[in-house]
């Protein structure tokens, strides 16, 4: 490496004033005069040209502002200087690149979903509507999603909970290793085929209908293997010294982990816990599987077709009338609003726990 | 997680005390260690049963198959001879991940490599947040906006392609509604960028300062830096986030249900509508199916199953190896 980089130093001397201390720079103005010409020869082509679309004249101009730049830097600060602007651009092209397309469905699905959301949209249902006429709501998905996943967290949280505590205060030895590469396999589990599983089980061999908790079980087995790594981690990070002052007092050791262990690291695993939550609000396959979705209202998770969120988005944009793509889009912004939320608060929670760990 | 400043805050597990309290066990103690390590077996018993029945279902479903399961172009699943396979879905699983891999690792190394080493400071943290926030919009989400955004906006950068690059054959485009593997594969590129770039960033932030101050104080530029001493270093670390997000694509059913017009025939025109993927097959099918359709995703549902399996696999392997690596040299 020091070889090359010298080698090439001399090169570079070679090749200019042999006696030069500091390299010859381009002026900071150079830059953007330059985005401005390629901006506007961009723009120029586009119009001779005649090409319609403004993602052609973007790139054009991209391209051009790439070249010129390097092309530029290398006539008067050298080669190296020159590959090191193109990897700045290329890199800050690749950010914008991915700006445009996550902003733009930010703004879209914020846009074009407010069109229909309001107070009557959130308290009722779709009910005898018929799909292609403008009306109707959202309420009986709000319920639909709110059970599922409540009960989903109810049976994954307590699971995935007594599981990392299993791992991190007790585990050694083969069973904590099988178990903590098949959370590992687990995390990996496609949504669609832990519904399929559910189907096997709970709908074709057992007989059972449809119902929000035959989708609450999908959802919990995609919840447990997040769970788990989350709280682990969390549990991982409670200073030994607690344990150790704890066990010291005579204290047994259920009750140091339920009285100083887990309310150490409470702020964390609650995070986790929501976050998982967030995952799972926004899954739609395993609950077109088990759930089916319906029109009307169905408070009992147990009996029967519910609606859910992400189900309702999918069966109005399928749908494919002018208002129930409008629903389609409400009821996406309701979805992300209540997933922002969800993040929002359990990282706000993360934050204003994280400092007591060091009590 | 190896690089707790503290010792004392070190994840080892705590000392042992059931030997130290000898043979007067008490109670509460056995009642917690069998709740807690019950609830563990419970999660083995969950994978073990997932394989199995799944496996039972498929076998009903690939013995009824009146044609080979592997190779036929077509899902006929109802009637007194039923003949359906996944040679269709296995490619469009397979081209549509394999673009969205081409178009999403780049990029979001990029993205990782701003965040890390080009943003402004105060810029930096904001952005990594804003990206983990990304992370969590839900793929319905995605397909409706891929479907009733995106589609439209396409069809003139594939008329572009075909102008330039139709003779291939691959990117040939007779004008209609962009809803073909290559669109999927934007979008699922789209879906998996935050994934890998917030697994990347992290990575490219544990490169040890020492590395990155020698290459500078040898004079090397800010682009020599990355190249000799963060590309190397994550280099790893950028493979198991990619394949991390190979597995959720290869998995992703809703955008892909919504965004692709499916068609059980191998297409060699990757901007043509057609062909389709074993998760948006059992999404489109289902509603259709009888019990024996049923039996017949779900076998396709295992293969699935089988091939994220493995993608993940290797993902940890390599994860771990990784970690070997690095607590070796710190």
């Amino acid at each position: 490496m020091t070889v090359a980089t010298s080698h090439r130093h001399r090169k570079v001397a070679e090749s200019r004033t042999p006696l030069a201390l500091k390299q010859s720079r381009l002026p900071r103005w150079t830059l953007p005069v330059l985005a401005l010409v390629a901006v506007a020869a961009g723009c120029g082509t586009g119009l001779a040209a005649g090409l319609d679309s403004a993602v052609q004249w973007g790139l054009i101009a991209a391209l051009l502002f790439v070249v010129g730049t390097f092309l530029l830097t290398a006539a008067v600060e050298g080669g190296r200087q020159a590959k090191d602007r193109l990897a700045t651009t290329v890199v800050w092209t690749a950010f914008l690149l991915a700006v445009v397309p996550l902003a733009s469905l930010l703004w879209e699905t914020v846009d074009r979903g407010r069109k229909v959301l309001n107070g009557y949209f959130l308290s009722h249902s779709m009910g005898t509507l018929p799909d292609a006429l403008p009306g109707g709501g959202v309420y009986h998905a709000i319920i639909g999603t709110l059970e599922q996943v409540g009960l989903a967290t109810l049976i994954a949280a307590p699971l995935g909970l007594l599981t990392a505590i299993y791992l991190v205060e007790y585990g050694r030895g083969t069973l904590a290793k099988v178990v903590t590469f098949f959370v590992d396999v687990m995390t990996g589990i496609p949504s669609i085929v832990a519904g399929l599983f559910v189907l096997s089980v709970w709908i074709l061999i057992l007989g059972f209908g449809p119902s929000g908790f035959a989708g609450s079980m999908a959802l919990a087995i995609l919840m447990m293997p997040v769970v788990v790594r989350s709280t682990e981690e969390m549990l991982k990070l409670v200073p030994n010294e607690l344990r150790e002052a704890s066990l010291a007092l005579g204290i047994p050791k259920w009750r140091t982990v339920l009285k100083v262990v887990l309310p150490t690291s409470i702020g964390g695993i609650t995070t986790g816990v929501m976050l998982a939550i967030a995952r799972i609000t926004g899954e739609t396959a395993p609950v077109l599987l088990l759930v089916w979705g319906a029109k009307t209202i169905n408070n009992n998770p147990f009996d029967g077709a519910q609606q859910s969120l992400p189900l309702y988005v999918f069966q109005q944009w399928q749908q494919g009338s002018d208002a129930s793509y409008d629903r389609a889009w409400a009821a996406a912004l309701v979805l992300i609003a209540f997933v922002m939320v969800l993040n929002l608060v359990a990282r706000g929670i993360a934050r204003w726990k994280a400092p007591k760990t060091g009590r | 997680m190896d690089y707790s400043p503290h010792p004392t805050t070190a994840p080892s597990p705590p000392p042992a005390t059931g030997s130290v309290s000898g043979k007067a066990v008490r109670p509460g103690d056995r009642i917690f260690l069998g709740l807690s390590r019950g609830s563990g077996i419970a999660l083995l018993v969950i994978m073990a049963a997932i394989a199995a029945f799944l496996t039972y279902r498929s076998v009903l479903a690939i013995s009824g198959d009146k044609s080979n399961f592997f190779t036929t172009l077509d899902w006929n699943a109802v009637g007194t001879e039923p003949k359906f396979g996944i040679a269709v879905l296995a490619f469009g699983t397979l081209v549509s991940s394999v673009v969205a891999m081409l178009i999403a690792v780049p990029v979001a190394v990029g993205i990782a490599l701003f965040i890390s080493h080009y943003a402004p400071r105060r810029l930096a943290s904001p952005l990594g947040y804003v990206i983990d926030l990304l992370a969590a919009v839900p793929s319905i989400v995605y397909g409706l906006w891929g479907a009733l955004f995106l589609v439209p906006h396409l069809s003139g950068l594939y008329g572009w392609l075909n102008d330039f690059l139709g003779w291939t054959g691959i990117f040939s485009y007779s004008n209609g509604a962009a809803r073909s593997l290559f669109t999927v594969g934007i979008l699922l590129a789209i879906m998996i960028l935050p994934i890998v770039t917030s697994v990347s960033r992290e990575v490219f932030l544990q490169v040890p300062r020492m590395h990155e101050e020698a290459a500078l104080a040898l004079g090397a530029t800010r682009w020599e830096v990355i190249r000799m001493s963060v590309l190397p270093f994550g280099r790893s670390g950028v493979i198991s986030a990619s394949m991390l997000g190979l597995g959720r694509a290869l998995g992703e059913t809703m955008a892909v249900a919504t965004v692709l017009s499916p068609s059980f025939l191998i297409n060699a025109s990757l901007l043509d509508p057609g062909g389709g993927t074993f998760a948006q097959n059992i999404a489109s099918k289902f509603s259709e199916a009888d019990t024996f359709g049923q039996d017949a995703l779900i076998a396709s549902g295992l293969v699935l199953f089988v091939i994220t399996l493995l993608v993940n696999g290797a993902a940890r392997l390599i994860i771990a190896r990784r970690k070997e690596y690095s607590g070796a040299s710190a």
